[in-house]
């Protein structure tokens, strides 16, 4: 320990921790660790994979840019949710929280810095995606006589591509903080979507309302950006994410304002 | 310095902490002493703004903790050694605290040589740690800030007796130059050889306070004789009050008040001194066989 504080018993108040920092240390802690590298390892793979899977096995006129960042969505949106619980519930789960809260008591500023670093990821995901689109598209331009065209809608696909998994992991986070509890929160997030659609299969009646219940429904359209959505359909996706993402985040973020943290 | 005062917390109809109030002054190292379950963990986590207060508050240096801005920099807290990642290295779990705080990453480097761990222990898992080494682990990243209060949870909890011993060398160094240690145990010997000033805690409340000297002696007189009964009739002359202990007698008097009423009744003594913090064990036995019993009944 080098030159230590003056007797005095007042403090020397300095400045509080930077939401940037705090931010570069929660995207750190989400891949300082063997479960969370494997995480990260387990979402580039199985974007490469879903691709090769595709150059190989569609038929060659459907081998296009659009097509490609299309078949890599769905993987990417298994797993980003996780990486969103994880990111809160780990702090429960192996007790960290009682030293992250303890170096910034704001809780509002912890969270903050986590939907940044969450936010960040699934940026990085997106781009990771689209590169790896196009090079499967090369790839199948030049060895499965691809059809290779790069029509995208641009704007469109991405823009629906992103609210996808900024969606997926925010929604990871509210139910993290909502359970407090990995596999209560990863089960919930995995159960609900399959609950709705055995109920949407046995009461018939409710299958028109669906899109109006149920999130996965309601963001079915977004997967196919060839076509832009209905104001209708953005009424559905508004309504389902405010009750599925929204409220479970409003909820989660009280809880954890008054949660005592604690080891045990 | 700190200030607790009137802090209490419910859980439902229980009250775990029931209006607590004391002090822990700068250059001093304060034991928080009480059985397990006692209120210890609950206060120091109110204390540190991880628990909400149920009435009561706790200051640091005149401010609550959560109004402390970077408050790492200022205040060292181990609320429990073992809650850390346990897939996270030694080094990685302070590189994370050192960038919270902003802290230069070599400062890393000094804590382990500081708290007695290898670079080899340092570059291992948490998960592999034993106890002795997450608490120093855990003091490492207490101190990384280069605070001036100290709030320790169970430090010397798995220690072995040259670690406690490091600890007080520790601790005492940290007072000397100042700072605010207060430190939890629920051991009694463990909180007589670290610290100086005792906080003593039973089912929530405050049962004594007060430096270690006042508390471990000046609880009554030792005396004993060849003769016991003439010594009991010497002590009753005198209007001295006394109970019955292993060897002779503890009475409630200074020394030189039962040595006078025994020569004053021509008693032979063979032992007459102050009594070794009798009041203070027997008060602490007391509460933990309460506690004892209760989770043996469990």
């Amino acid at each position: 320990m080098s030159a230590h504080a003056s007797s005095a018993p007042a403090l020397t108040l300095g400045s509080p921790v930077p939401l940037t920092r705090l931010a570069r240390v929660e995207l750190r802690k989400m891949i300082d660790t063997r479960a969370g590298l494997w995480l990260f390892v387990a979402i580039g793979v199985l974007t490469a994979a879903a691709i090769v899977l595709f150059l190989f096995f569609a038929p060659p006129e459907d081998l296009n840019y659009f097509n490609f960042a299309g078949v890599a969505l769905t993987p990417q949106g298994f797993l980003l949710p996780i990486l969103g619980i994880l990111l809160i519930t780990s702090e429960w789960g192996q007790r960290t929280g009682l030293v992250t809260f303890a170096l910034e008591p704001n809780r509002g500023r912890v969270v903050r810095a986590k939907v940044i670093a969450a936010v960040l990821v699934a940026l990085a995901a997106v781009a990771l995606l689209l590169v790896v689109a196009a090079g499967g598209n090369l790839a199948g331009a030049q060895f499965q006589d691809g059809v290779g065209h790069w029509q995208f809608n641009g704007g469109r696909a991405l823009g629906y591509t992103l609210i996808l998994q900024f969606s997926g992991i925010i929604q990871g986070l509210a139910f993290g903080m909502l359970l407090m509890n990995s596999a209560a929160a990863i089960v919930t997030y995995f159960v609900v979507p399959i609950g709705f659609s055995i109920t949407f299969g046995l009461v018939a009646a409710l299958q028109a309302v669906a899109p109006w219940l149920d999130l996965g429904t309601a963001q079915q359209p977004l997967f196919e950006f060839d076509h832009a959505l209905t104001g209708r359909q953005w009424a559905q996706l508004t309504v389902t994410t405010a009750s599925w993402i929204g409220l479970p985040l409003v909820l989660g973020y009280r809880r954890l304002q008054r949660a005592e943290i604690k080891s045990a | 310095m700190i200030e607790v005062s009137g802090l209490s917390k419910n859980y439902g109809k229980h009250r775990a902490v029931d209006n607590v109030s004391f002090t822990v002054e700068p250059g001093r190292v304060t034991g928080f002493l009480g059985p397990n379950g006692a209120g210890k963990s609950t206060t120091l986590r109110m204390m540190c703004g991880l628990t909400r207060p149920s009435g009561g508050r706790a200051t640091i240096g005149g401010r609550r903790y959560s109004d402390i801005p970077n408050p790492g920099t200022q205040i060292g807290v181990l609320l429990d050694a073992s809650a850390q990642h346990s897939g996270r290295t030694g080094r990685e779990v302070l590189t994370l605290s050192a960038m919270v705080m902003g802290l230069d990453r070599r400062r890393v480097d000094q804590m382990f040589e500081l708290v007695g761990l290898t670079q080899a222990e340092a570059m291992r898992r948490v998960g592999n740690y034993s106890l002795g080494m997450r608490q120093r682990l855990g003091i490492a990243n207490a101190l990384l800030g280069d605070p001036s209060v100290l709030i320790l949870d169970e430090p010397a909890n798995g220690l072995d007796p040259a670690g406690i011993h490091w600890m007080r060398t520790l601790l005492r160094d940290f007072a000397d130059r100042g700072g605010t240690a207060l430190l939890s145990s629920h051991l009694l010997r463990e909180v007589e050889i670290i610290a100086d000033e005792l906080v003593v805690i039973g089912r929530g409340q405050i049962a004594a306070q007060g430096s270690k000297s006042e508390l471990l002696t000046g609880s009554g007189t030792l005396v004993t004789g060849p003769e016991l009964e003439s010594l009991a009739t010497a002590l009753k002359t005198a209007n001295l009050s006394y109970r019955t202990d292993d060897h002779g007698f503890i009475v409630d008097a200074q020394p030189l008040a039962v040595g006078t009423a025994a020569a004053a009744a021509g008693v032979v003594l063979s032992e007459l001194r102050q009594a070794d913090g009798a009041g203070l064990e027997e008060m602490f036995l007391q509460l933990t066989a309460d506690d004892a019993r209760d989770e043996v009944s469990v």
